[in-house]
């Protein structure tokens, strides 16, 4: 199969062209691996590229498959976020700190996905320790959205949303602390589901904000995510708030139904279309969007999330508490970067956190250390908590007249590189809409809805209610039954 | 300034590493003596991408210690995460219990003191809480640098804390030598203090004689034996009186004891202690006790050294200073009453002298435990029963368990038989020397029936030695008095 069609194929497809023999393993990833060298200079959507494992890992494959009885998955080309762990492939979450690091073990994820057989063909950039929404704080340099080069990727997973909008993998691993898998799944107009928090293990996840953090897909298809989650759910022992329940086969629910959504009853949040900072043909692609889910028998209705404007400063406030304590471990003792001349201890761990981590990494810690240090712990942290358990609140009762809700994923399309990164509060401000999801620990995704005028891809989320993927995914899928946003190729 | 009657006040942290075989948080041995950093796991060095996941075994143990100091099981205790950068603490946070302890409100009564002046006392223990333990620092062994060794990093600690309710360092080394004997007894902690299990902190102050306030204290870190810890709290003490006897103020401090120096020094004061950043661990789940897990854990626990000091002075007639001795530990308990077992209750006392007296001077000479000890409870047993019943002498006894103690004989009748130890207690075969001894002494006879009763010893005197010590004392004695009473 020739790279084009790598390009333009579901994973669905390249599965059966793997079945039917009509192509094998090592094509497939010697395709991805030329694609993806190709478009680095252009993308910079890989970190590392480990062609040589590989292609071991796709011969492998090859190899199982002639043994016959082997899973879908089987020798289907992807790429992990480098946040993953990878034994033995250095995982370097985007951060100079860990530039050189190789882990001993592999991630749950990755774990999963290579006893199905998929091939990983590398590591994707991100955002340093997944804090951004655009991916341009990246020790290794910001990725680039494939629809124009001069913008942004979204983050923090921006290399995955690249590496599968550009055609290199049909799916890619991705991790949702605040929105870091929707969010770059709008901007590079493919699709993305971060599942419940709790659904998909931690294990091998390098940690940004534990009680946020949830490890996700990103597909050109509704089906091809649903595909990819199933492997990666189920209870991991080794993650304490891993959920102890089997993985449910989203696809099977997804190829039983007749596409209509008929009674589905979609939420339109009335404070979400009221934010100030909503671009206007976003806000009409996913109106329009609303109209096809309405066309398809689903109903909508009018709903309220009254704290919705104060998820981004709870979240900026919960989220840098836990990195905080988090990222204390890369003091220079015993694995990563080490400031190279110091006096004295304290001189050590001054330097090498100085120079080991990025600006966007540092404001964090700064911000997690004060919200977290005695005499404010009460007014922010504690403060941030209530907030929290207030806005999982809201959406409970908003679920009491709806069975999705339907959103913007980002209030905007991909801005141009540089134009936000002076200015955290307005890259923070992206995350209203995503936000949300995680502080409530609810499942939800993004799916293309659109373009604005300038040819961006918008995306359209939703978001339901504590464990309901199977019915996102069903909702996505008979959109893209019936649309076609989803199969639009950038003009690369 | 009029000279002043000071109180001492001490409350003691102390902090018992738990016998699980694996550490809180990982799957890594908790062994002692290991190769440095052999027994570290990606989890104990705080690998990116790591997670901890609790240890079932080190809550049972905590657990056990709530119920056996009669506290408070919380059904719903919380970790936290205390920040702070050390190179041996491998996730620049220590992930302990700090809003919410699994335990909390239990007492210990202890025993202080010994003879006349010997009183008991009930210290109130505000609560114990699961953690884990730090690596090490090793600045010796490298030049110019330090080396770091994890294998302890992630053992499971218990730290148990108690009130403020100690009035003199005889109370506090009581009170630590009781909670050391409980965590063996109940299994919960080796309590090998050389090797750094059961660590005490203590926290001392002074206040005059009558003050109800709390004056300010000194912490003294990390003493490892009861000696130390006597010695520490005695040193800071007088320290601190005569500081304010001066006209001088104690200021909050953690210190040290250097035990060569015998003093105290200080490691950092109150303005430079940390800012640790308590908040609850998101990686971990709130833990969640059932109170039937609590009740099968209590059907399965020992009878506690209390409640068996208790039995030994009301049922087995032993006093409380004996009965304190045989349950300083589990072990020595276990012999003593696997020795009553054996020869039954009534001599249960004359057993506990035997284990007291001379086998413990033994073990203590050969510097055995009582678990090495050659000479059986079956053996205390049978020897207490054969001078019980007359068959031995004392003295006879004292060879018996020579025997034993060297492995020359393992059964106590047949050392008997083989050093021809019997008794003779038979009249007829004792009359004729008791008459000998009558004929052969009539001064003493003469001073006998006088009403001199201590003439009567030089008799038996000499039909013991005329028997070559094979007469039963007692016997004689009554024979003869019998005869010159006659």
């Amino acid at each position: 199969m020739s790279a084009e069609r790598l390009l333009t194929s579901s994973l669905r497809e390249l599965a059966a062209a793997l079945s039917e023999g009509r192509t094998r393993a090592e094509a497939l990833a010697d395709a991805a691996l030329e694609r993806a060298q190709s478009l680095q200079e252009r993308l910079n959507a890989f970190i590392t590229l480990t062609s040589e494992a590989a292609r071991a890992a796709a011969r492998a494959a090859d190899e199982r498959r002639r043994g016959g009885n082997v899973s879908l998955l089987s020798g289907i080309p992807l790429a992990h976020k480098d946040l993953f762990c990878t034994r033995g492939v250095r995982t370097t979450a985007a951060s100079r700190m860990l530039a050189e690091f190789v882990p001993p073990y592999d991630a749950f994820v990755v774990e999963r996905l290579a006893q199905a057989g998929a091939v990983s063909i590398g590591k994707t950039n991100l955002d340093e320790f997944a804090m951004g929404s655009a991916n341009e704080h990246s020790h290794f340099g910001p990725c680039r959205n494939p629809w124009d080069t001069s913008r942004i990727a979204g983050g923090s997973s921006g290399g995955s949303a690249a590496a599968v909008a550009a055609g290199i993998v049909p799916v890619a691993t991705g991790t949702d602390t605040g929105g870091s898998v929707r969010q770059p799944a709008a901007m590079c107009g493919v699709t993305g589901i971060k599942p419940s928090y709790g659904r998909v293990s931690r294990y091998g996840i390098i940690a940004y904000a534990s009680s946020l953090d949830q490890a996700g897909v990103i597909a050109r298809s509704a089906e091809d995510c649903a595909l990819a989650l199933t492997a990666i759910e189920g209870f991991d022992p080794r993650d304490s708030t891993s959920l102890d329940r089997p993985a449910e086969d989203h696809a099977a629910a997804l190829a039983a139904t007749d596409g209509r959504l008929d009674g589905l009853r979609l939420g339109l949040p009335r404070e979400f279309f009221a934010v100030e900072g909503l671009d206007a043909d976003v806000r009409r692609a996913v109106e329009a969007a609303a109209r096809t889910y309405e066309s398809l028998g689903a109903r909508l209705v009018d709903v309220s999330l009254p704290r919705a404007e104060l998820a981004i400063p709870a979240y900026y406030v919960i989220a840098p508490a836990e990195a905080s304590s988090n990222l204390a471990r890369y003091d220079g003792v015993r694995y990563g970067y080490r400031a190279p001349d110091y006096a004295d201890l304290d001189d050590m761990y001054r330097k090498t956190r100085a120079q080991g981590f990025g600006d966007e990494v540092k404001r964090r810690i700064l911000v997690g250390t004060y919200v977290l240090s005695h005499g404010y712990y009460d007014a922010y942290y504690l403060q941030a908590q209530k907030l929290r358990r207030l806005i999982a609140e809201d959406y409970r009762q908003a679920f009491d007249s709806c069975d999705l809700i339907l959103a913007p994923t980002a209030p905007t399309t991909a801005w141009r590189l540089g134009e936000k990164d002076q200015d955290p509060v307005q890259e923070y401000l992206q995350d209203i809409y995503t936000i949300g999801a995680n502080l409530a620990g609810l499942p939800a995704l993004s799916h293309p809805c659109g373009f604005d005028a300038a040819g961006l891809p918008i995306g359209c989320q939703l978001i339901g209610p504590y464990l309901a993927e199977t019915r996102l995914l069903l909702a996505a899928h008979a959109f893209q039954e019936k649309t076609d946003w989803h199969r639009q190729l950038p003009p690369l | 300034m009029n000279r002043t009657d000071w109180e001492t006040v001490i409350g003691l942290e102390i902090h018992a590493q738990l016998t699980t075989r694996s550490k809180i948080f990982s799957g890594a041995s908790t062994a002692f003596g290991a190769e440095p950093n052999r027994q570290a796991c990606a989890i104990d060095v705080a690998l990116p991408g790591t997670l901890p996941v609790l240890n079932r075994g080190a809550v049972e143990r905590a657990i056990r210690l709530g119920l056996a100091i009669e506290a408070e099981i919380a059904e719903r205790s919380v970790f936290a995460r205390k920040n702070y950068f050390y190179p041996d603490l491998p996730k620049g946070y220590q992930i302990s219990q700090y809003e919410l302890p699994v335990v909390k409100n239990g007492t210990l009564t202890i025993q202080v003191g010994e003879g006349e002046s010997a009183y008991e006392k009930t210290v109130r223990i505000t609560r114990a809480h699961l953690e884990e333990d730090a690596g090490k620092s090793l600045h010796e062994d490298f030049h110019g640098m330090t080396g770091i060794d994890l294998n302890r990093a992630g053992t499971p600690l218990l730290e148990i804390v108690s009130e403020p309710d100690m009035r003199s360092a005889e109370e506090a080394v009581a009170y630590a030598r009781a909670l050391h004997t409980l965590v063996r007894w109940i299994g919960v902690c080796d309590g090998n203090m050389q090797e750094g299990s059961f660590r005490i902190d203590a926290n001392v102050s002074v206040r005059p004689k009558g003050e109800t306030r709390l004056g300010t204290r000194r912490e003294i870190k990390n003493l490892n034996s009861f000696r130390f810890l006597q010695q520490a709290i005695d040193y800071e003490v007088r320290w601190q009186i005569e500081t304010l006897e001066e006209g001088g103020t104690v200021q909050q401090a953690t210190v040290l004891f250097d035990p060569e120096r015998g003093e105290t020094r200080v490691m950092r004061t109150k303005e430079d202690a940390h800012d640790y950043r308590y908040f609850p661990d998101p990686d971990l789940l709130p833990l969640v006790i059932d109170r039937a897990w609590i009740e099968e854990i209590r059907a399965n626990l020992p009878e506690l050294p209390q409640a068996l000091r208790r039995r030994l002075v009301d049922e087995h007639g032993l006093t409380r200073y004996d009965a304190n001795l045989l349950t300083a530990s589990k072990e020595l308990a276990d012999y003593y009453l696997a020795a009553v077992a054996a020869a039954g209750q009534a001599i249960a006392k004359p057993c506990a002298n035997w284990i007291l007296g001379e086998l413990a001077a033994k073990l203590n000479r050969a510097e055995l435990d009582i678990g090495e000890s050659p000479v059986r409870p079956e053996h205390i047993a049978a020897l207490v029963q054969r001078v019980h019943d007359g068959t031995i002498s004392h003295a006879g006894a004292k060879k018996v368990f020579e025997a034993l103690w060297t492995g020359e004989g393992t059964d106590v009748d047949a050392i008997i038989e083989a050093q021809g130890l019997k008794q003779v207690s038979d009249e007829s075969a004792l009359e004729a020397l008791v008459d000998a001894a009558i004929a052969g002494n009539p001064k003493s006879v003469e001073e006998f029936r006088a009403g001199k009763e201590k003439a009567l010893n030089a008799l038996v005197g000499q039909v013991m030695k005329a028997s070559r010590g094979a007469a039963n004392p007692q016997r004689v004695t009554e024979l003869l008095r019998r005869k010159l009473t006659a």
